[in-house]
Parts: C-alpha cells; sequence; structure tokens
C-alpha cells in the first residue's frame, strides 16, 4: 500500500526500519522467552547437583521420576479443584452482581466502582489480610461465627478446609475484575436490541436469560479462558497463605516446581522444568479445548 | 406491572447488592480500620470492628519493623522502568505493525502472539539461572534483574496496534506532504491523538508490575533491595508483627493500586477488557 508509506526509501529500506522498530521487542523475547523455553525443555533431561546446576543427561529420568511420585499427582489434582473452585464462583458470582446492577437502580456506577475495589489489591496484600481474618485466634473469620455460637476453625490448619479458604480469597481477588469485564460488556449490547426486547415483553429475568446472558457470551467465554489460565499459575496466595500445607493439601503444580526448586534447599531444578512443561502444556490443552468446545456455543455478534 | 411491586423488587435488588458488596469491601475496610487501631483492640475476640482509639503508631512501627520506604522506592522503580520501556518498545513495535512495510508481517506477529500463550510460571526457572549467572539478584544490580525480563511485552504491542489502525490515514497522507518523518509523525501526532490507547496500556503494565510476586520472591537476596509486595508478606511472617502492624503496612502498599482503581477506572477497563471487548 503505497499510501500508508512515508519519505522515498524503497521497499528495502522500509522493510529495515520495521525491523528496527521491532528490534526491543524481539530482543527481549528472543533472551526471556524463547531461549528460556528451550532451556527448560534443556534442563528437563539433565540431572543437578547440590546447587542446581545441570551436570549430567539423564534422558527421560526426570520425567520418569516425577509420574512415579503421587506427590506430583496429588499437586495435579489439587490444581484442577482450585482451578473448579475459584473459576466457577467468580465468573457466576460477577454475572450475578452485573445482572443485578442492570436493574435501572440509581448508585449504580457506586455499586459498580464498590465490586471493583478487589482488582486494586496484589496477591500480596490480598493474601496477607485473608492470613490475618483466618487467623484462629483473632481473626475475624472465627469472630463472626463466635456470634453464632460456633466455635473455631483452623481455616488454613484444616488438610479439607484450606484449599477452599485459599479459593475464597481468590474468588474474592478475581471478582472485581470479572464484574468490570462484564460491566463493559453489557455497556456494549446496543440499546436497540434491549429496547426491541422490552417491547416484546421481556422483563427482569426473562430478559436476562433471553437477551442480556447470550449477548455476553464472548465476555463469559474471555473469563472462562483467562481465569483458569490464572488459576492454574496462582501462586502467591498459597505462598504467603499455607506454603503448600497443611502436608501437601494446598500444593498446585507451579507450587510443586517452586519446592522442587528453591525450597529447603532443593536445588532440582531438572525436575522442576520437567514439571514446568507439564505446566506449560495443560495450560496450552486448556486454551485450546477451551476454545475448541466454547467458541461453537458462544454468540458472536 | 403494578408500581408497587416494582418498587418492591428495587428495594429487593439494593439489599442483595448490599449484601454482596459487604464481603468484597469488609477486608479494605478491615485493613484501613485495623491499621489504625489499638493492638489490644484488633486482639480481642471476638475482634471489635470500631475502633475505641485510633492509634497512629502502627504505621511508623511497621516502617521500623521492614524497610518499607525504601521497599516503596524499590517497587517505585521497577515499575517505573518498566511501564516506560514497555511503553517504548510496543509503540515502535506496533507502529511497524500498523504502519510499515514489512517482510514476513503475518509470521512476525504470530511470533508476538505466541509469547502471550507462554505461562511465565513455565519459564522462571531458566529466567531465574539466566539472571543469577549474570549476577543480577544482587545490590543496585537487582534492579535490573527485577526489570530486564519485563521491558518489552506483547500484550501492549497488540494493544496499540489495534489502536493504530483506527488512526485515519488521511491525517497521515497530509503529514507525509508537509515531509514528516516516521519518528517525528509518531511523536508529533500519533502518540497524542492515542492517547486513551497508550494511559490504557500505562496502567495495565503499571498495575501488573506493581503486584508483581513470584519473580522479585525468588530474586530478592537483600531486603534493601526486595521489592514493597516481599516486604508486606515479610511483615505478616515477622515474629515481632501485630495485626495492627502488619494492616498498616498492607494499607501503604494498597493505596497506589487503590487509587488507580477508582479515578483511573475507565483506563483500565479499556485496557484489560481489550481482549474481551470488541
Amino acid at each position: 500500500m503505497e499510501a500508508r508509506t512515508i519519505r522515498q526509501r524503497g521497499p528495502t529500506g522500509e522493510h529495515r526500519l520495521s525491523l528496527l522498530y521491532l528490534a526491543p521487542s524481539l530482543i527481549i523475547f528472543a533472551i526471556f522467552v524463547f531461549y528460556p523455553l528451550g532451556r527448560t525443555f534443556y534442563l528437563s533431561t539433565m540431572g543437578t547437583d547440590i546447587i542446581g546446576r545441570a551436570n549430567k543427561f539423564v534422558g527421560l529420568d526426570n520425567f520418569a521420576g516425577m509420574f512415579s511420585d503421587p506427590g506430583f499427582f496429588k499437586a495435579l489434582g489439587t490444581t484442577a479443584l482450585f482451578a473448579l473452585f475459584t473459576v466457577v464462583p467468580a465468573v457466576v458470582g460477577a454475572l450475578v452482581v452485573v445482572l443485578l446492577l442492570e436493574s435501572r437502580i440509581s448508585g449504580q456506577r457506586m455499586f459498580r466502582t464498590v465490586f471493583a475495589l478487589p482488582f486494586a489489591f496484589s496477591v500480596a496484600t490480598a493474601s496477607v489480610i485473608f492470613a490475618l481474618i483466618y487467623n484462629p485466634a483473632v481473626g475475624m473469620a472465627n469472630g463472626i461465627l463466635s456470634y453464632v455460637g460456633v466455635d473455631r476453625i483452623g481455616w488454613l490448619t484444616e488438610p479439607d478446609l484450606a484449599l477452599i479458604s485459599i479459593s475464597i480469597t481468590t474468588v474474592w481477588m478475581t471478582l472485581g475484575y470479572n464484574v468490570l469485564v462484564l460491566s463493559a460488556g453489557v455497556g456494549a449490547i446496543p440499546a436497540e436490541v434491549v429496547e426491541a426486547a422490552r417491547l416484546d415483553g421481556a422483563t427482569g429475568w426473562r430478559l436476562h436469560s433471553r437477551i442480556t446472558v447470550p449477548m455476553l457470551s464472548p465476555q463469559l467465554f474471555f473469563l472462562i479462558v483467562i481465569s483458569t489460565i490464572h488459576a492454574l499459575q496462582s501462586f502467591g496466595q498459597i505462598h504467603i497463605l499455607t506454603k503448600g500445607g497443611p502436608d501437601g493439601a494446598t500444593s498446585t503444580l507451579v507450587y510443586w516446581i517452586y519446592e522442587k526448586a528453591f525450597s529447603y534447599g532443593s536445588s532440582d531444578f531438572g525436575t522442576a522444568s520437567a514439571a514446568a512443561i507439564v505446566l506449560l502444556v495443560v495450560v496450552l490443552a486448556c486454551t485450546g479445548i477451551q476454545f475448541g468446545v466454547l467458541e461453537r456455543r458462544v454468540h458472536y455478534r | 406491572m403494578s408500581t408497587s411491586s416494582s418498587v418492591a423488587s428495587k428495594i429487593v435488588v439494593y439489599l442483595v447488592l448490599i449484601v454482596c458488596a459487604l464481603p468484597v469491601v469488609f477486608p479494605l475496610y478491615y485493613a484501613f480500620i485495623g491499621g489504625i487501631m489499638t493492638p489490644s483492640d484488633l486482639a480481642s475476640y471476638p475482634p471489635k470492628l470500631l475502633p475505641t482509639a485510633i492509634d497512629l503508631g502502627n504505621y511508623s512501627s511497621a516502617l521500623d519493623t521492614i524497610p518499607l520506604a525504601r521497599q516503596y522506592l524499590n517497587s517505585a522503580i521497577q515499575t517505573g522502568i518498566v511501564t516506560l520501556c514497555q511503553l517504548l518498545s510496543s509503540v515502535l513495535a506496533a507502529y511497524a505493525f500498523a504502519f510499515l512495510r514489512m517482510w514476513a508481517k503475518t509470521a512476525m506477529f504470530a511470533l508476538f502472539m505466541v509469547t502471550l500463550m507462554v505461562p511465565w510460571e513455565a519459564i522462571i526457572l531458566p529466567n531465574y539461572l539466566l539472571i543469577s549467572d549474570l549476577g543480577l539478584t544482587k545490590g543496585p544490580l537487582t534492579y535490573l534483574g527485577l526489570t530486564l525480563p519485563f521491558l518489552a511485552h506483547a500484550f501492549g504491542t497488540f494493544l496499540l496496534r489495534q489502536s493504530f489502525l483506527q488512526f485515519p490515514i488521511e491525517v497521515r497522507d497530509a503529514a507525509v506532504m508537509d515531509g514528516c518523518g516516521h519518528l517525528r509523525f509518531l511523536w508529533r501526532i500519533l502518540l497524542p491523538l492515542s492517547k486513551p490507547a497508550i494511559a490504557a496500556v500505562g496502567v495495565y503494565v503499571f498495575m501488573t508490575t506493581w503486584n508483581q510476586y513470584f519473580w522479585p520472591l525468588i530474586l530478592g537476596n537483600d531486603d534493601q533491595y526486595k521489592t514493597l509486595q516481599i516486604g508486606v508478606s515479610m511483615l505478616n511472617d515477622a515474629e515481632s508483627s501485630s495485626p495492627t502492624l502488619i494492616l498498616a503496612g498492607v494499607t501503604l502498599a494498597l493505596l497506589p493500586t487503590l487509587v488507580l482503581v477508582i479515578f483511573g477506572q475507565r483506563f483500565i477497563i479499556r485496557g484489560l477488557t481489550a481482549g474481551a471487548v470488541k
């Protein structure tokens, strides 16, 4: 397209110039994305010495060791449960909130801001606050229970409960983002569509189930994919709240990788890299499956 | 529908919204109020929801326990470098994708998009080995270690390219007529007219960088070069810290992003939903 070029440099000059403009990004991607990606595969086939230096080729031994480790499968199961416990409530909860906000009430903007507030929290600030809320001795969670006469609960120390407590924290953290995304989606629904449905007598939940929710399906689809991927990558809340405990009950795949590589003087970068490849495959597969399955059901405008 | 039933349904909606909003707001309220409570107030069981006295000493104690002021500065430096450099590299790349002729443009753009699909946690170990081999985990060089891997990101390029592609081509042609070069056009005309997109990318990068946890955690050896997020979590682990002091520290760490969410919401929505809303 001749019109899109400035200065008569000739085509070759402009091709070179465009590479120059891409260079800063390409250099960073080469050093910090593609090279590490290759090195992850390389490390996964290497044994490591006591400080984590690759010292000998071991073929697939790291994978074999990992797949015969019950702790690894437990971590995979925990990761799946964690994704389920966080994605579904956070997306459904945000949808309910956004639909309620659509009820032509005043103070809509204020409510929207209130529900977006958790988005200001980092994983560290949110987790530290929840660590105090869950504190068995002085925490607010047990404090509220005491008002209704329920005994103290070890929110983060009961093996059956710890993952749920971390999930609650995570749902709280992600709700704000989901509300922002869905609110923007509602704002993008053409007013004529809603008006036409109203003229046909659709109101309240009927309007929402027939018009609003289907029209929001691209955003819901996006949120499900993004939150699943985020759940698979979660680390900070586990590190701050439970350190993977009690007894490995909250150790997800990423946390398992961290422990293999960094925890308690363990520097098993070989096994950790093998697990990192599993993480890579799982994240890519999730994206693929969700695109494949959901794409057909999504109503795209 | 009769008026009385619509009033009733509105009241129900308000009530449900308020009940939903309480647990959402509570942790924020708890951080602010807990941070100015006396330790004995907060430690009482069941805990008090309102302070009987105001104690601002928690803030100074928090600053004494962990070098939070220094870590504030570290986070500001880290976030400043990453935000500026990422904006710069993204603007240049997006300009090339939107306006310049390029060999294998489609393949090149696909290469950028591929980087978005690689989870950072899957490549964090080799990145750590690389950065520590380069000696960027010690002293002031930690700033380089913290920032180098994030000086470019395909998300910003993607979003800015979308915005640049909508730029009216006539304006650009007029600039060409006047003998305007690429950088001059970019700096004097395109960027001033793309402020909303730039702000969206800037706010997004600021928030994600400010809130980073995993990378600064494994990188920092020296308290003086840890970021604020790590400092706050150390406050939680420190034996000597009382809950009030922890909450004061959390409030301090939270303020910049809280201000952004309250006052910069439209930019956040634009940046964060770029992939979701067409």
